[in-house]
């Protein structure tokens, strides 16, 4: 069934090169008769070699110029079919790889953050890179297997029905055989990847780790785990290797007796005159050719499972849920006046985290959150973004609820510094500008000179045109985070939201920094997550969050006069020991 | 490359057997078409039915006695591979285990796993193919040639002239398309990153409502992968149709000749017969030696990757003494420099530290705090100066008996998977429960313990995914002072924890049992203020050292440090 709806799927975007298609299966067909064609020819021309001084050259020479006639037709038609179905496999899977690609943009963030981003990665690559091999083993191989083994079937019935007989009786035996080993060594196979999967594992972990393991001298005892592993890998590998190597022979040995019944039956039918030596060749040439498609076959028919399987993989991503409905209101001139009213949020029904949220905040107005790890701290933010919709309740800015304006304008009224600071593959400049894609030069050096990256970057190789990747190895966290910085200090959005912003930054860094922030922040809302509590002091409000709720709420003095949860927060910071 | 041969050793018989069954095998195949040329010329010319019978029952068990030589072979070719590869996995894992930090650097640790696994793969691969095959089809498309030589030699002359016509088509493509397939990869490199990125920068890029320049960006990487991909497609889709055309052209040359050998009475018609049936046999061997050649090619590329990291001279430096008892260190002049980067890291560093002191270690991002410590364990070994411990040089101890004695809690906190107890035994194969549990006291981790349902023996996933960043960093601070080390170095290892689980921890490092001297990695002045030495970093230079007041008095880095954390919080406050 589920494969059914799958081919259905593929059908759907194999549709644009109907043509090719058409042209694809004609010229298969014709190119499978022409190459059928060519052993019945080859026969006649044997049979005209009769003996010595009886050989027949007048029919011999058309023969084999026929011969030659469709030998280069077929080799062309071949070309064709090739370049053909090249064409269709390429662009087909790119056409499914940018729909995948399309999807991740408007996938909820829900579904990004619940699936391992490699497990994705593989849909869209692995998985498509599969899906292509399969196709065009399929397209070319099933569909000339199939007409290659009705064709010789037909051809060789217009010669002799008997000896055809023999061929058809005994050419499903290769099958099934091949079909038997499969079938034996299917559950060896799965103990080998199963062994191989340990062993990726353990390795992955241990050199994943090494500094760890030689931090404690843990050499030995890893090496002796590693070779218990290696040593049951060994064994199973063995055995599926081995098993499965036998495919062939075996296969082999079948036609190969296929072969022999063909020579007994020709030739002993040959003797009483029922067919011409040259009858026979062909014949024998057919044996050999038609236990081909049917090994083929097999073997095509795994890889075409195996690819509608990757497939409907990718297809599952591709019709995922995508985030809900976009608004269509778009948010200008901004004041930052932005007002949370009852607003309920869980990432999942088991677990409530947030619990009817009350939070109005005027334009200019600066907010701390704070709170211990996994207090919903960061949550905020995601509904603020709309990274997540809120169960209940509303979240509205300068009164507008946010559900009904587009997410483009929402977010791009905001600055976003995170604590995990991605950049992307690209020159320092690109990462720079991303808020600002026409931002000049001078643009660019005043925010990274205002953000305290401008002498790092100076001293990189290429200054701004060096080139980082998207680790951003070479860049230390905190040189990253202000990259993060910068590009916020270059766009300058009405509204700013910072997470942990100046985590990974050393102190005397942070302190300049903070300077450029308070600049940024005059005239804007702006809402800080942070574990200093010296960047949260001068909030106009402070959240105090603990299991999703808001505990405290009030500025500095306020609640360390309170005494409560957040006092003590902030004296453990200065506790003497 | 050749190096990697002596892992083959202990399968020389197997790598000698597996080709030459499958020889054997191949021989008995090349006497088929001459099986068919008698019945033809014998059986059916003189209508005798027995001997007809007779030859079949030849070929029936030249057959069988193929397959039964060709799955010999197989057993040895696999028997070879895997025993190759098992040992090849061994020896590289082996290799990695001894590399010091500086070469773990260097390569990467995402290459080296990729060379054991999916590269050890593809040589195992490789080798059993090699076996199996690459004697094979050069040896039935010889022998399919030789075979016509004793038939007739004229016509034999058409097989000389189509297989090196035939082979130079094969191989050209081949040779062609080899480079091309690598562009295909880098490609689709690309396309893979891209994806990865989106996924990984979700957040940034919607935030930056940059989606739709991402989608163009990734259709342009698209097309640019597909656009080679069909180049290559095109070019490798000459390689059927030209051979085809060709050994039919051959064909019709051969039949031509035979006929005329034939009316001239020197070739019988199962003759030709048996020639025509050579030259399809060359066809099919040729076309497989091709695609073998390719995975053979992959994996070559493979086995010298792996080749590679095994011929990596030099396993890490270790002295011969064992280190003495005591937690007494001294630097002197001491400077880093990593392999790559061309400035020092640390410069003429040097201090002195009695046994049972505290150090603590502070700085701005990238001044080396981490460096130096690093250099204590021996991680990485001083460019420059001397690091004496109880006295002796750092250089001259065993390096597993000083690492058994400097306890080390790393910046990341790993853990791995296992029991907590099995991940608490790292730092102490025979700690008892009691030891443990003392350990995850000071460590400020009992309630972790508590929380779980099996105690000790709960799971820990691969990774510490199961719990929280603060809890690993508690229980790989436990983990260290299992070990009851004379030193122990926290390098930055409570920046998940909060304040006041911070300032427990510390009062409790002061009171562990056999006092280590103990160094502390911080940016925070009041993880360190207590210390009894402070050594502040400023760009690989110790620009202060002395406690907490005197560099208050003498050093305007330190002072600036503490300036921005606390005087001012306190002051406001």
């Amino acid at each position: 069934m589920k494969n059914r709806s799958t081919l259905r799927e593929i059908f759907i975007y194999l549709k644009p090169y109907t043509v090719l298609i058409i042209l694809s299966v004609l010229f298969s067909a014709a190119s499978v008769v022409s190459t059928l064609y060519i052993p019945i020819l080859i026969g006649r021309g044997i049979d005209c070699i009769v003996g010595a001084g009886r050989v027949d050259f007048v029919h011999l020479k058309p023969i084999l110029i026929e011969v030659i006639i469709v030998a280069c037709t077929t080799a062309v038609l071949q070309w064709l079919i090739n370049t053909i179905n090249n064409r269709i496999t390429f662009k087909t899977v790119r056409d499914i790889r940018n729909a995948a690609f399309e999807k991740i943009q408007e996938l909820p963030f829900a579904y990004l953050d619940s699936h391992p981003s490699g497990e994705i990665v593989s849909r869209v690559i692995a998985d498509a890179d599969q899906f292509a091999d399969g196709l065009l083993l399929g397209f070319t191989q099933l569909f000339t297997g199939i007409v290659t083994i009705i064709g010789t079937l037909i051809f060789m019935l217009t010669i002799h029905v008997g000896i055809t007989f023999i061929v058809v009786v005994l050419t499903p035996l290769s099958f099934f055989m091949a079909k038997f080993i499969a079938k034996r060594t299917y559950s060896m196979f799965r103990e080998q990847s199963q062994t191989r999967g340990e062993q990726t594992a353990f390795i992955d972990e241990i050199i994943g780790n090494q500094k760890t393991v030689k931090a404690f001298s843990r050499e030995k005892p890893s090496i002796e785990k590693f070779d218990e592993i290696n040593d049951r890998l060994e064994k199973c590998s063995l055995r599926a290797t081995f098993y499965s190597s036998l495919t062939n022979p075996c296969t082999r040995f079948i036609n190969s007796l296929v072969y022999t019944g063909v020579g007994l039956g020709g030739a002993l039918i040959a003797v009483g005159g029922g067919i011409s030596i040259g009858s026979l060749t062909c014949f024998l040439s057919y044996a050999n050719q038609y236990t081909k498609p049917f090994n083929e076959i097999s073997g095509v028919i795994t890889e075409f499972q195996n690819a509608l399987a990757c497939a409907a993989r990718l297809f599952e991503l591709i019709h995922e849920q995508p985030q809900s409905a976009d608004g269509s209101l778009v948010l200008k001139d901004t004041q930052g006046n932005v007002e949370l009213e009852n607003v309920s949020f869980s990432y999942s029904p088991e677990r409530e985290l947030i619990k009817d949220l009350n939070l109005n905040v005027k334009s200019d107005q600066r907010i701390a959150i704070v709170g211990p790890t996994g207090c919903g701290k960061t949550t905020v933010i995601n509904l603020l973004m709309r990274f997540y919709d809120v169960d209940r309740g509303n979240i509205t800015v300068d009164g507008e609820n946010i559900q009904k304006l587009t997410r483009r304008s929402l977010r791009r009224s905001y600055g976003m510094v995170l604590q995990d600071t991605w950049l992307k593959t690209g020159t320092i400049r690109e990462n720079i500008v991303m808020g600002k894609p026409d931002a000049s030069d001078e643009e660019v050096v005043a925010a990274a000179k205002a953000a305290h990256s401008h002498s790092f970057i100076k001293r990189l190789p290429k200054g701004y045109d060096t080139v980082i990747s998207e680790g951003g190895e070479g860049l230390s966290q905190g040189q990253r985070q202000l990259l993060c910085i910068t590009r916020i200090m270059l766009c300058l959005p009405p509204m700013l939201i910072l997470d942990e912003a100046t985590s990974s930054i050393d102190t005397r860094t942070e302190v300049r920094i903070q300077k450029a922030f308070a600049r940024m922040m005059e005239g804007r809302t702006t809402f800080i997550v942070a574990h200093r509590l010296s960047t949260i002091r001068e909030a106009d409000v402070i959240l105090v969050m603990r299991d999703g709720n808001i505990i405290e709420q009030g500025n500095h003095t306020d609640l360390l006069q309170k005494n409560g949860f957040y006092a003590k927060l902030y004296n453990s910071q200065f506790e003497e020991t | 490359m050749k190096k990697l041969l002596k892992y083959f050793k202990g399968y020389t018989l197997q790598c000698i057997l597996g080709p030459l069954f499958k020889l054997l095998e191949a021989s008995f195949e090349l006497l088929i078409p001459l099986v068919v040329a008698s019945i033809i010329d014998v059986g059916i010319k003189n209508g005798d039915k027995p001997y007809i019978i007779k030859m079949c029952i030849i070929m029936a068990a030249l057959g069988l006695i193929g397959l039964i030589c060709s799955v010999t072979a197989q057993y040895f070719a696999a028997r070879a591979a895997v025993g190759f590869t098992k040992k090849l996995r061994h020896a590289l894992f082996d290799k990695i285990q001894s590399f010091s930090y500086a070469k773990l650097d260097k390569l990467g640790t995402a290459t080296v796993i990729t060379r054991m696994t999916s590269d050890m793969n593809q040589v195992q691969t490789g080798v059993n193919l090699t076996l199996r095959l690459l004697l094979r089809s050069p040896f039935v498309v010889l022998g399919a040639m030789v075979m016509a030589f004793t038939i007739d030699v004229k016509s034999a002359l058409i097989f000389a002239a189509a297989i090196p016509v035939l082979s130079i088509i094969v191989f050209g493509i081949m040779l062609i398309s080899i480079p091309l397939y690598k562009k295909v990869q880098s490609r689709l490199d690309e396309v893979t990153q891209t994806t990865r990125e989106n996924l990984t920068g979700a957040r940034v890029i919607r935030a930056f409502a940059l989606e739709d320049r991402e989608k163009a960006a990734f259709e342009n990487k698209n097309d640019g992968l597909t656009a080679v991909q069909r180049f290559v497609g095109r070019v490798s889709a000459l390689m059927n149709p030209m051979t085809y055309a060709i050994i039919n052209a051959a064909t019709v040359w051969l039949i031509y000749t035979g006929a005329l050998r034939v009316n001239s009475g020197v070739l019988s018609s199962g003759e030709v017969v048996a020639l025509y049936n050579y030259m399809s046999q060359i066809l099919i061997e040729l076309i497989k030696f091709a695609s073998l050649i390719i995975n053979i090619t992959k994996s070559v590329a493979c086995a010298r990757r792996i080749g590679d990291i095994l011929e990596i001279s030099g396993s890490e430096h270790t002295g011969s003494m064992p280190m003495k008892k005591g937690g007494d260190i001294e630097f002197k002049n001491v400077s880093l420099r990593y392999d790559e980067a061309g400035d020092n890291t640390l410069t003429n560093i040097s201090f002195k530290v009695k046994s049972g002191q505290t150090v603590g270690i502070i700085g701005g991002t990238g001044s080396g705090k981490s460096s130096l410590t690093n250099l204590i364990p021996a991680f990485y070994r001083a460019s420059s100066g001397e690091i004496l411990i109880n006295g002796q040089n750092i250089n001259d101890i065993d390096t597993d008996s000083l690492r058994k004695n400097v306890a080390v809690v790393p910046q990341r906190a790993v853990l791995f998977s296992g029991t907590i107890r099995d991940n608490m035994r790292w730092g102490n194969a025979k700690a008892t429960d009691e030891e443990i549990y003392k350990a995850l006291e000071t460590a400020q981790a009992t309630d972790i313990i508590k929380s779980k349902e099996n105690g000790l023996d709960s799971i820990i996933e691969q990774g510490g995914r199961n719990l929280s960043g603060g809890q690993r960093q508690r229980l790989t601070i436990a983990r260290a002072l299992t070990k009851n080390a004379d030193i122990l170095i926290l390098d930055d290892s409570s920046s998940a924890l909060d304040f006041a689980t911070d300032a427990k921890l510390r009062t409790a490092l002061k009171n562990i049992d056999n006092k280590p001297t103990v160094f502390i990695v911080s940016q925070r002045t009041s993880s360190i203020k207590h210390a009894d030495i402070i050594i502040v970093l400023d760009d690989g230079y110790a620009v202060g050292i002395g406690t907490h007041s005197q560099l208050l008095e003498s050093c305007d880095v330190y002072r600036e440090i503490y300036d921005s954390q606390y005087k001012k919080e306190s002051s406001n406050a």
